[in-house]
């Protein structure tokens, strides 16, 4: 099991800097993230987007934002559960909460931080009526395990990075690749097309556009695909495995039956005060959450973050005196045992 | 300036009369997150990048759109449900021009 002072479900800009600002209050933290990387929207969605309202940054790529994020919370040496959802929550006679995961994994925590922006982000299923009948038995959304595509018959179908890369990558393992997608243009990376188009006038992946799968054959796991292409009759391709990859979509989850109170697909908290939620110790904070006047901005998230681990440790050390430190004043020390502070002044006499 | 006046017919079918200004640099999905005619979530999830088709929508009457990007066509082109008159919502902003506009939100994803 494991255990830290606050579990912050979901990694995005707001949950990193939760860290931050717990680890000034020397509050540990743990993060737990459904997606393989941390980041959230910033990372998975537009990372090579710029923004331009985070204080005193005239212009950042939301990647660098990230990556910054992580950079300021490493002193406090986090921990992460990457690529597993939050499922179930239980709270213990002390107050405290455990949080097991779709994968099983428990996390014990004095306080729960939601940070959970849209939802877990879930992948976009296309409109296939037999699709779900295959689910693990031959269709996959996520590919984790590349070595389950040795030498079989592999369709990809979809017209972004994902589906390029992952087309290119299978073409050295899967004794055959096809690439389905609606249209003859792709959207990913430059590179990503050359290198597609190379294997393929080298006949190591076939590509079919613009064409869409319609249905699944099969009985017990897949067998082939129903593919159309434009103004032609359907034909049936050989295929031990189907994989659409049509990007991620978020969804608040199980989240949603944690008995919080929802509204407009947010959870309420109270902004009056600390961001908590209806349950004592559960905080919701950034876009996950909503109050009067709410806005989904990530320097709300930052200001919602701080003030909530100051809520936090008075909840979890009700009788410790207390003042807010400026970090200038006070310094940072790291739980890497790192410190950093302000340099002091050299006083010297005029003679 | 002008308010113009669009009519949106929602997800579950019914259809909405509205009015939106021409001076707020607003966009069709925007419209119709502050009408509040779809679900807070299930629309501009990606906050207006045309990069998630949360805001997909069936254009019904024939105004002369602006040209569609790369972008939205190459979202489009992976998106869910797209008909010949798909567009993005969140690509066509709120201008004089677009007075009389009748759209319909394209199913939740």
């Amino acid at each position: 099991m494991i255990t830290t002072d606050i579990l912050i479900i979901g990694a995005g800009p707001t949950g990193l800097f939760t860290v931050f600002e717990a680890g000034l209050l020397k509050l540990k933290c743990h993060l737990i993230d459904a997606l393989p990387q941390a980041g959230g929207q910033c990372s998975e969605i537009y990372p090579k987007k710029p923004i331009y309202d985070i204080p005193a940054y005239p212009e950042i790529l939301a990647g660098d934002l990230t990556d910054k994020l992580i950079e300021q919370s490493k002193q406090f040496e986090p921990g992460f559960t990457l690529g597993e959802r939050a499922e179930t929550i239980l709270k213990q006679d002390d107050g405290s909460f455990i949080v097991t995961t779709n994968k099983g994994t428990e996390h014990h925590a004095k306080i729960v931080a939601i940070a959970g922006g849209l939802g877990s982000f879930e992948p976009r299923k296309p409109l296939i009526p037999n699709l779900a009948n295959f689910e693990d038995r031959g269709v996959e959304y996520i590919i984790k395990e590349p070595e389950l595509y040795r030498d079989k018959k592999v369709v990809i179908s979809g017209g972004g990075d994902s589906a390029l890369d992952w087309a290119i990558f299978l073409s050295n393992v899967a004794s055959e690749v096809t690439l389905i997608h609606r249209r003859n243009e792709f959207r990913g990376a430059l590179d990503s097309v050359e290198k597609v188009q190379e294997l393929k006038n080298l006949g190591k992946i076939r590509l079919i556009t613009p064409a869409e799968v319609k249905g699944i054959l099969g009985k017990e796991k897949v067998t082939g695909v129903a593919v159309e292409k434009k103004g032609e009759d359907a034909f049936i391709i050989d295929a031990d495995h189907f994989i659409p990859l049509f990007g991620l979509s978020p969804k608040l989850g199980p989240i949603g039956n944690w008995g919080l109170e929802i509204e407009k697909n947010a959870i309420k908290v109270n902004n009056a005060l600390d961001y908590q939620t209806n349950i004592p110790g559960i905080y919701a904070i950034g876009d996950v959450n909503t109050y009067p006047g709410k806005l989904k901005l990530i320097l709300c998230g930052f200001h919602e973050a701080t003030l909530m681990c100051q809520s936090a440790y008075k909840r979890i050390f009700p009788d410790k005196k207390y003042v807010m430190k400026y970090t200038t004043v006070g310094g940072v020390d790291g739980f890497d045992g790192t410190r950093k502070e302000a340099p002091k002044a050299v006083v010297k006499a005029i003679e | 300036m002008q308010d113009i006046n669009i009519k949106i017919t929602d997800r579950n079918g019914k259809m909405h009369e509205v009015v939106a200004p021409t001076d707020m640099a607003m966009n069709l999905m925007e419209v119709v997150r502050s009408y509040e005619l779809a679900e807070e979530g299930t629309i501009g999830v990606c906050g207006g990048m045309a990069m998630c088709a949360s805001c997909q929508c069936y254009v019904k009457s024939a105004h002369k759109l602006p040209e569609m990007t790369d972008d939205e066509d190459a979202m489009l082109a992976e998106a869910f449900y797209v008909e010949d008159t798909s567009r993005l919502g969140c690509q066509i902003q709120m201008t004089p021009e677009m007075d009389g506009l009748e759209v319909e939100l394209a199913p939740e994803i």
